[in-house]
């Protein structure tokens, strides 16, 4: 449905997206991961033949986006990183006006209309004027105006950007609802993100293609270590925390010792073991063993995060950030 | 052509949804209101004069009344102009509507031109104004029509081309303080250039006195429709229209 080979935009001074290429089967949902300035918005914005490529070639349901584009753009449903609204137009009068511009026939907009703003749950809104809505529903309505016309392919950046935990669950349910008949490329710099509703992860660090492959596949890839959270009492500054750092490092197998936090007289760490060592039991007797109470113990799956984190360099550990912050910065 | 009135039709919509449209065509209406009172106080002042001295020349209503503030609402419409084409581009820049514009299928030419005839119907509502003035001229005295319809076509013409030339200038831009601010001085600079040339002759001042608007405007204000300068106008709209084209070209491009 969608194929990149040799993809390349220059800016002015900078190379944002660098010789990428991919394909997209049809129906399927793939997730597009890299952290801030790493050349997503670029890249789907070349697919949306809003801007030109440098070199290489796009093709979105066999269109090119230089030779065809009006083709290309029917084609398409695209929202934003901030979603394109007039706030001086009520919803209904803003989502008739896009679906007009998508050139639907004017028997079906009312039609198209209902559907959309059941399937996006925006109601409520209906008659209110867009610049009186909250970004949660801002959002939903841009999404409205990215299905309107029923593309075949939507392409959507960052589409949970802004909205609260529910909101997100809602959002992602609807993408699973919409995968299957069209195929949709989303893109996102939160990780748990993608582990929820994509097939597939592009990840891309720095303009340049890192890896493509399940989510599944890339877990398997890169699995080999345990990584473990362990919570140990320590009232009254006793234990001090150094100490059960050291002695937690002392355990066989174990590669690497993070203290995590230590709030409420409570020191949790992260702890990694060597590859293929199984380190647990020998955790929990070493704490013991020292008469320290363990709170809590949990091993933890290699997460995308991690993946991320090796795939794209340690430098980027800064722009990790947890699954359930909510972030709406702008590029 | 059903995308264009889509997109003329958005964009009025918008000027009449903020205060812009209905303060352009008040401010307007009051400063053309007040030219035309003192003109026809004036006006009738003077024939009063002249039937006491008991001159038997006529007065006329063309020329003492109509011509001159024809004059005066082509000199307001270079004020005006600014204001109503520095949102078209540079707000959508702004807001990233032109996101949207830009990757619905919709040609380019059709963006343009829809954005221009949505500031021309705006326009055509502010000179709407100063016709409430005239038509007061209809009803109690004999003006000829034919010379006030020739001026209006003059001052339709004129808007078209600062009209076009604001939008291209918009397109430039993602701060409408600065689309308005520049297209208020191309504006001035273009107007005078008929003052540049007032007193010169020669083959520059015939070629810049031919570019300036306000040169071609002339004959509309007399009320004498001349080819040559429709041409002029329509050229000009045309020229300005078309780098506008140009500079989205070009933007996406090096964007």
């Amino acid at each position: 449905m969608i194929k990149v080979e040799g993809l390349t935009k220059r800016y002015a001074r900078t190379l944002a997206v660098d010789n990428i290429s991919f394909e997209v089967e049809k129906g399927q949902i793939v997730g597009f991961l890299g952290p801030n300035g790493a050349g997503k918005t670029t890249t789907m914005r070349v697919l949306t033949c809003f801007l030109p490529p440098t070199s290489g070639k796009a093709n979105v349901a066999g269109f090119d986006v230089l030779e065809n584009p009006l083709e290309v753009k029917k084609r398409i449903g695209y929202l934003p990183e901030t979603p394109p609204l007039y706030p001086e137009m009520e919803v209904v009068e803003y989502l008739t006006f896009v679906g007009k511009l998508k050139g639907i026939p004017s028997g079906d907009i009312t039609r198209r209309l209902d559907e959309v703003v059941g399937r996006c749950a925006i109601g409520d809104v209906r008659d209110k004027l867009i610049g009186k809505l909250s970004k949660g529903y801002r959002q939903r309505v841009g999404l409205a105006q990215a299905i309107i016309h029923n593309p075949d392919v939507l392409i959507l950046d960052e589409p949970t950007s802004g909205l609260d935990p529910k909101q997100i669950i809602e959002i992602r349910e609807l993408l699973k609802s919409l995968a299957g008949d069209h195929t949709i490329i989303l893109s996102t710099h939160i990780l748990s993100e993608v582990e929820h509703s994509c097939e597939r992860v592009i990840i891309i660090s720095q303009g340049r293609l890192v890896a493509i492959d399940s989510v599944a596949n890339l877990t398997k890839r890169l699995r080999g270590s345990e990584s473990v959270t362990l919570e140990v009492e320590a009232a009254d500054g006793r234990p001090n925390p150094t100490e059960v750092q050291q002695r937690l490092e002392q355990v066989a197998g174990v590669s690497r010792v993070v203290m995590k936090d230590s709030k409420n007289g409570r020191l949790s760490f992260e702890i990694e073991s060597l590859q293929g060592r199984h380190i647990r039991p020998d955790l929990a007797r070493s704490v013991v063993n020292a008469g320290w109470s363990l709170n809590e113990m949990r091993a933890l799956g290699l997460s995308l995060e991690t993946i991320f984190l090796q795939l794209t360099g340690s430098e980027q550990k800064e722009a990790q950030v947890e699954p359930t912050v909510i972030q709406g910065d702008q590029q | 052509m059903k995308n264009v009135l889509l997109i003329c039709q958005k964009e009025l919509k918008s000027y009449f949804a903020s205060p812009i449209a209905y303060l352009l065509m008040a401010f307007f209406g009051l400063i053309f209101g007040f030219g035309f009172y003192t003109a026809a106080r004036d006006f009738v002042r003077f024939s009063f004069q002249a039937q006491m001295m008991g001159q038997s020349q006529p007065m006329n209503v063309n020329e003492q009344i109509i011509r001159p503030l024809v004059g005066f609402a082509s000199t307001i419409a270079l004020f005006l102009v600014p204001m109503i084409t520095m949102r078209l581009f540079a707000e959508e820049k702004r807001t990233g509507t032109i996101e949207l514009l830009l990757t619905s299928p919709v040609d380019d030419s059709e963006i343009i031109i829809g954005k221009w005839l949505g500031a021309m119907l705006l326009y055509l509502c502010v000179l709407g104004m100063s016709a409430l003035n005239f038509a007061m001229l209809f009803m109690w005295g004999k003006p000829d029509l034919k010379p006030v319809l020739v001026a209006y076509l003059g001052l339709i013409l004129q808007g078209g081309v600062l009209l076009a030339v604001g939008e291209f200038i918009s397109t430039t831009t993602r701060n409408q303080i600065i689309a308005g601010g520049v297209t208020f001085f191309v504006c001035l600079l273009l107007w005078l250039l008929s003052w540049f040339t007032a007193f010169d002759s020669g083959a520059t001042a015939s070629v810049v006195s031919y570019l300036s608007i306000v040169t071609h405007f002339e004959n509309f204000g007399k009320g004498v429709l001349d080819l040559k300068d429709v041409v002029f106008y329509l050229s000009m709209i045309f020229f300005a229209l078309f780098i506008t084209g140009q500079s989205m070209e070009s933007q996406r491009w090096r964007a």
